[in-house]
């Protein structure tokens, strides 16, 4: 983890054997899940603060449940960045829980880089769950994790992330982690939602979906907030699902063993047509989230060795 | 009052084209003689300048005082401290405070406000448009009695071609200029960071580097259309300055500064989403750096001005888009530039003319020369004292400077406003 073993703000700068490592535990956690086994106390008296600036129901649960199966107590707060003074409420927030003896802080917030703000403020270590359009380091590894059991490898795989890269903080991760892992990894979208010099991230970049998916092992799909639909970068959603969904016409053309994915929540008929998303063969969608209770608990556990190493 | 008789420094004078070992002597708050062989006249204080360089107050014609509206941030006792400090002896200030110098009263206010601090002198700007919202024409004649140096929205772009086209030509007849804020306001909305490789990793909201190019294409054109003057700050950009580089050739009344921070900084000052670093406009890539280095050089540029911006800590400590942008740069301003001397990348003289006669030109001032007659501001300061800057330990009260860290090769040892010592 970067900078310091401390926090996991983003997967930028982390070293494929450390990525391996986290995988290679969270693959542990799958099979204790599905044993119906615990380790309640792995955390035993531990806090974990579910902390979300934004409405998130899918990543905070993964989180509460991965803390509760190791048996840490976990809290959650969702506070509303609209209604009250922003700036105040995350340094405010920060003086709060560290009075409160947090172990574990995982935060979600609308602005790029406020983990980083928070983990100089707070003793605790921060998980970034998602900030603004910087990364969403835990989806990332249980995205990689999904294609490992999938594919048994990352390394000269083609992976191809398509849809609306410039918002997407999973797409920033998934780019950072699958090219340190040793993937090919190609990106599509209109060309208003690619973001500047994003070949420089070391991706391939296509404006024609058929050419982008062709041969790919994996494609990857974006969800598309509905406020960029209508006229800002793209004109209308039926447009972009006419040269931008996933459909099985599209899907035609990648590897005949390739599998879809999407971090949810999709918008079928948008990025999406609902008989690829429900595909029981090729739509790994459901085992993304699986994936996603292992992966986080494997982060909970490695963030917190050095402090029960103290104890 | 106010005699003295400063010996035993380097004087450098752009305006004179002077560079002497010497002496100077200040009689009633103005220069009365300076030379090699000038003497020491009877009884009166003498400093011993110990060989450093003796040049005029330095003025900086872009500068936010605090005042009215911010003293929170910094009132203009303690932006009065902190020109001090950096060898500053006159400034232009901003006008979109709140309220925004829309009126003679207010500009007279500034003015005197500045004498009474007894170390600066405020030249006010008008506010371009009333409010500086960009909507109606201020009152350029009445504005211009009063004492404003020149008109512009501050921080804001004047967005609107038909305003600014407006502007020049009434500014014009009142034989003022009108400084703009080169930014499209359209392309650079909700943006924190320059387009391009480093705002894609962050995630950040961008500012396409071509946004003060439009705008400096654009008003460069309607400065020719109406025979106005129009003067760009903060120049950051290489795209901008080749415009600029050939308005001039072909004699459009157009003129430009920048500020330290975009010839000494480069966009990756703002890795890890440090907010001091976070700057209107955005610092910029490498590429555009060099060619403002070169700019100034060449005489593409004009001044080069502090673009002192205070905040306080609230407005720096939230997530990087959020965070206000603008730095300090009073203190620094002098030992910034400097390295581009120590650096081999222009005279001392071209730079201090930069500093001093350059800028006083541009915005009409009385100052920033060591003739005979004119008043006694002086700075004094030893080209290679080494010092560091310390956020949290710089003069005066705002502290949200963006070369926390920057190790410093020059440093001001004296200033005098009016022959009156003000720091050292």
């Amino acid at each position: 983890m970067t900078p310091s073993h401390r926090h996991l703000l983003q997967i930028e700068g982390m070293h494929p054997p450390q990525i391996e490592a986290m995988l290679d535990l969270a693959e542990s956690y799958v099979l204790l899940n599905r044993s119906g086994k615990t380790q309640r106390d792995l955390l035993r008296g531990r806090t974990l603060i579910n902390l979300f600036f934004e409405d998130s129901t899918r990543t905070r649960t993964s989180f509460e449940l991965a803390g509760k199966r190791l048996g840490a107590d976990v809290i959650n707060m969702s506070v509303s960045t609209s209604s009250v003074n922003k700036g105040e409420t995350l340094l405010d927030t920060a003086a709060t829980l560290n009075a409160m003896m947090c172990d574990l802080l995982v935060v979600r917030h609308d602005q790029s880089g406020a983990p980083n703000l928070l983990a100089q403020k707070v003793d605790a270590s921060v998980i970034n769950a998602g900030d603004g359009t910087h990364e969403h380091p835990t989806q990332a590894l249980l995205d990689a994790l999904t294609i490992r059991r999938r594919k048994g490898r990352l390394q000269g795989l083609i992976v191809a992330i398509c849809g609306d890269v410039l918002h997407s903080r999973v797409a920033r991760s998934n780019i950072h982690l699958l090219s340190a892992m040793g993937a090919i990894v190609r990106v599509i979208g209109p060309t208003t939602l690619i973001p500047a010099e994003c070949a420089r991230l070391g991706v391939d970049v296509f404006h024609d979906m058929n050419k982008g998916i062709a041969g790919a092992d994996v494609v990857m799909m974006l969800r598309l907030q509905r406020e960029r639909m209508v006229g800002g970068l793209v004109p209308s959603a039926r447009e972009y699902f006419r040269f931008y969904g996933l459909d099985f016409e599209k899907l035609a053309h990648a590897k005949r063993d390739v599998i879809v994915m999407h971090p949810g929540p999709m918008n079928r008929g948008v990025e999406i047509d609902s008989a690829v998303a429900d595909d029981p063969v090729r739509s790994v969608i459901k085992e993304q989230v699986e994936m996603g209770v292992a992966v986080r608990m494997a982060v909970l556990d490695i963030l917190s060795r050095e402090s029960r190493r103290n104890v | 009052m106010s005699d003295l008789l400063i010996e035993n420094v380097r004087l450098i004078d752009p305006a004179t084209n002077l560079d002497a070992p010497g002496a100077l002597l200040v009689r009633d708050g103005r220069i009365a003689d300076l030379g090699h062989d000038i003497g020491r006249p009877e009884g009166i204080p003498v400093v011993d300048g110990r060989g450093a360089i003796l040049c005029p107050g330095l003025v900086d014609m872009r500068v936010e005082l605090g005042e009215p509206g911010g003293e929170y941030r910094e009132t203009i006792d303690s932006a009065a401290l902190a020109a001090s400090a950096g060898g500053i002896t006159t400034v232009a200030a901003m006008p979109d405070s709140s309220p925004a110098i829309d009126d003679p009263a207010l500009v007279q206010l500034l003015r005197s406000r500045g004498e009474q601090t007894g170390r600066i002198t405020i030249l006010p700007y008008g506010a371009a448009t009333r409010g500086c919202k960009g909507e109606e024409m201020s009152e350029f004649g009445l504005l211009r009695e009063a004492g404003a140096v020149a008109f512009t929205d501050g921080g804001r772009a004047i967005g609107s071609s038909r305003m600014m086209r407006t502007a020049l030509a009434y500014a014009a007849g009142f034989g003022a200029m009108i400084v703009q804020h080169p930014e499209d306001p359209e392309l650079a909305r909700g943006g924190a960071a320059t387009q391009g490789e480093l705002s894609t990793r962050l995630g950040l909201p961008a500012i396409p580097a071509a946004a003060e190019a439009i705008i400096v294409a654009r008003d460069v054109r309607l400065a020719a259309l109406t025979g106005g003057a129009v003067h760009f700050a903060h120049i950051s950009t290489a795209e901008a300055l080749d415009i600029i580089r050939r308005a001039k050739a072909r004699c459009v009344k157009v003129t430009c500064d920048t500020a330290p921070p975009y010839f000494d900084l480069n966009e990756t000052a703002i890795g890890d989403y440090r907010t001091y670093a976070k700057l209107s406009p955005p610092l910029r890539a490498e590429s555009d750096r060099l060619a403002v280095v070169a700019a100034l050089a060449d005489g593409t540029i004009d001044a080069i001005a502090s673009d002192h911006q205070p905040r306080d800590a609230d407005d720096k400590r939230l997530p990087f888009a959020q965070a206000a942008p603008g730095g300090v740069g009073l203190a620094t301003l002098l030992g910034v530039s400097l390295a581009q001397v120590h650096g081999g990348q222009l005279s001392l003289m071209r730079m201090l003319e930069l500093l001093t006669v350059a800028p006083a030109r541009l915005i009409g001032a009385e100052a920033g020369t060591l003739a005979k007659g004119a008043v006694a501001d002086l700075c004094l300061f030893d080209l290679e004292r080494v010092w560091q800057v310390n956020v949290g330990t710089l003069p005066g009260k705002a502290q949200n400077s963006p070369f926390d860290g920057r190790a410093l090769e020059g440093r001001v040892v004296g200033t005098w406003k009016a022959g009156r010592r003000v720091f050292g």
